[in-house]
């Protein structure tokens, strides 16, 4: 028997909420037979709850919690190969493997995701030139279907199946446990080279230099910049260090408070963003750091997303073709810089090449991430940025997304008729449901 | 790689007995894995072998088959081969008070689950303990335990009862050199109590997990976890009976 228990939920944006009945299974048994118990209602599964808007929310249905599961099944040394449970989180990885000389073969920002949103999401992180997304190393998954039944599946057994998995936001069904590749040749350290970079044409032209080189790449971007300034920020590149020896576990600092919405204003973020960019010196320089730190540098502060306020914010991310990089990152820049709303944190990276799934992000580009808080105009310049996206052929990441238009979303995602035909066969009763799936008219919603 | 320190978990599938033999593992201890969800326990074993390079097993445990209870140690035995053995004892059950007053039926397995259950395999376990002059015996029952309450007094009276025979096994041992550890947890957010109502100073499993193999290193007599439930449950246990008869909780 299950139990349900009433929850308000929200996304890591607190930019809307949900209510819901939520199950928290311990054991994958438990997790089936809160499906079986799940009858003329929609149900969703939630991992740690870090897609910023509305993609692990199901209003007025069920969500399944998967944090309880969350164990590592096997690893083989030899392949990379894991198994685990969907609420292993990254941190679990880094834990028991990163001794071991392998890493993760993609990392979110946060190492508080979950492999189950991280296959739902197909996230990617700092190596996506080098190494891809998360979905390019998973080799099979057990997968729990809308009539209750599970089965493993290969791209080799039902390709369409799993490339509506692979980045499919928990709409196919419910990953009970997934296999996939960790890389070797990691180690706990890595040297940093930070350099300055003036604007936007350095930017592009750094990442031109770097991105087939680096084997991790990160840029920060300066968007209260304009004019010759546009595009200023700082570049990461990161290798790994030979030192093997773990560093000592940061201690975690928490957010006391919800800041109040005055916080976050234009001067203090200018003020950041210069305090930050100067940190740096203009001939650049090298650090030692720990890879955990440099691949989550906001986990040192839990709950930041309270820095936003009890408004919550936005977070806008855009992937655009190199083609069109730097038309389309100058205009998206000069709007966000003319609106003068204060984003906090602005990310520019290189992707790679496309994912495996239907609704994977990635594509060969650049793509642009910015964090704004809610209210103060923030709904209109989030619909400008979305037409621009769709001028330079870009998409929208919609693990980040809250407001993409149903229009936009079709427009940037050309595999959608197939995404939606494996849909159509495997959950026709539309019983695998999100906040997400109805704002962008997926599985019948109107 | 045979380690000189080995867990025998009875109750393994609980939140509180995953976290457990997860904590001994990284503390560098062997664990044995007993319940009756041999399936599940299967996965928890395999977790531990992946994450802490440790060996890790499994065993078919029931609680209510007495019988089965020294097969079950002599298995932990042959298991430990030379190392020492420790005993985890987490497994028991709860139904709500409402359920039980509904159906009094369910009050022989409470009963036989956290009570009679658990005194048999600590009873056998006994010799085993006395014969190794070594190693800890560290036992869950509640703050439930400490005071029969309205809202809970048939599981309550059940740890209470325990209690009363780990203060008999904690002198008998103590003459064999071997800690008898009782853990007063207040709630634990585990299956057992998530959606449930009016859970003050909800603990993590991990944090309980933590203060058992903190206690069960230092040979400490009574834990209560988190601590605030010590003062809570002393100042609990000194009201007057007529006045606590009408008190709501």
């Amino acid at each position: 028997m299950t139990r349900w228990k009433p929850a308000t939920l929200t996304g890591w944006g607190r930019n809307c909420t949900a209510q819901v009945a939520a199950a928290r299974p311990e054991r994958p048994r438990e997790l089936d037979a809160a499906i079986a118990d799940t009858r003329d209602v929609t149900v969703l599964a939630r991992g740690a709850g870090r897609a910023y808007g509305d993609a692990a929310l199901n209003d007025g249905g069920r969500v399944v919690l998967t944090e309880r599961l969350d164990r590592i099944l096997s690893f083989d040394p030899a392949s990379g190969l894991a198994v685990c449970e969907p609420g292993v989180t990254f941190a679990d990885l880094l834990e028991a493997f990163l001794p071991r000389g392998y890493m993760p073969p993609a990392s979110p920002g946060t190492a508080f995701a979950t492999v189950g949103g991280a296959v739902a999401a197909d996230v990617h992180g700092k190596n996506h030139d080098r190494h891809g997304s998360f979905g390019d190393h998973v080799e099979w998954f057990e997968l729990l279907l809308a009539d209750g039944s599970t089965r493993r599946v290969t791209v080799q057994n039902d390709a369409a199946l799993f490339a509506a998995t692979i980045g499919g936001m928990g709409l196919t069904g419910i990953v009970r446990a997934v296999a996939f590749r960790l890389l070797p040749q990691a180690t706990p350290w890595v040297t940093v080279r930070e350099e300055r970079i003036a604007d936007l044409d350095h930017y592009l032209e750094s990442f031109a230099r770097v991105r087939d080189s680096a084997t991790f790449s990160v840029g920060w971007v300066d968007a209260l910049a304009r004019g010759a300034s546009l595009g200023q920020g700082i570049l990461e590149t990161a290798e790994f260090h030979e030192d093997r020896a773990m560093p000592e576990p940061p201690r975690p600092r928490r957010a006391p408070l919800d800041l109040p919405s005055f916080a976050l204003n234009r001067l203090s973020v200018r003020a950041f963003n210069e305090f930050y960019r100067r940190r740096v010196p203009t001939a650049g320089h090298e650090r030692r750091r720990p890879f955990a730190e440099f691949l989550y540098p906001l986990d040192a502060l839990h709950d930041w997303n309270r820095i936003y306020g009890k408004r919550g914010f936005y977070q806008f991310q855009c992937v655009l073709p190199d083609l069109a990089a730097r038309a389309g990152l100058r205009s998206l820049l000069e709007t966000v810089a003319g609106t003068g709303n204060p984003s906090f944190l602005a990310v520019l990276k290189t992707l790679g090449k496309s994912g495996r799934g239907h609704l994977s992000f990635p594509l060969r580009g650049h793509t642009l991430a910015l964090d704004f808080p809610r209210g103060g105009g923030a709904d209109e310049l989030l619909r400008r940025l979305e037409a621009i996206t769709l001028e330079h052929g870009g998409r929208i990441y919609i693990a980040k997304d809250s407001l993409l238009s149903r229009a936009g979303f079709r427009a940037m995602y050309p595999e959608l008729p197939r995404f939606e035909a494996v849909l159509q066969r495997v959950d026709p009763g539309a019983r695998f449901m999100s906040d997400l799936a109805r704002r962008l008219g997926l599985k019948g919603a109107t | 790689m045979s380690a000189a320190r080995v867990w025998l978990i009875l109750g393994a599938s609980s939140a509180i007995a995953r976290a457990f033999a997860r904590a001994v593992a990284a503390d560098g201890a062997d664990v044995l894995l007993a319940g009756r969800d041999t399936a599940d326990l299967e996965a928890s074993a395999a977790d531990l072998r992946t994450r802490f390079n440790r060996r890790a097993d499994i065993l078919d445990f029931d609680a209510l088959d007495s019988a089965s209870h020294y097969t079950t140690l002599e298995k932990a035995r042959s298991f430990a081969g030379g190392g020492t053995l420790n005993l985890f004892l987490a497994f028991g059950t709860m139904p709500s008070q409402d359920q039980i007053d509904a159906n009094p039926a369910l009050i022989d397995g409470v009963i036989a689950a956290n009570y009679t259950g658990a005194v048999n395999v600590l009873h056998r376990a006994a010799p085993l303990f006395e014969a190794q002059k070594a190693g800890a015996i560290v036992v869950l029952t509640s703050v439930a335990g400490d005071r029969g309450r309205l809202k809970n007094y048939v599981y309550g009276s059940t740890k209470g009862a325990l209690g009363a025979y780990l203060q008999g096994l904690r002198a008998r041992l103590f003459r064999s050199g071997v800690p008898v550890v009782t853990v007063k947890p207040g709630p634990v957010d585990t299956a057992m109590s998530y959606g449930l109502n009016n859970m003050p100073l909800m603990a993590q499993p991990e944090t309980v997990a933590a203060a058992c193999l903190k206690a069960a290193k230092k040979g400490t007599e009574v834990v209560y976890v988190p601590f605030p439930w010590w003062p809570i449950m002393t100042i609990i246990k000194l009201i007057p009976e007529r006045i606590f008869k009408k008190l709501n909780i």
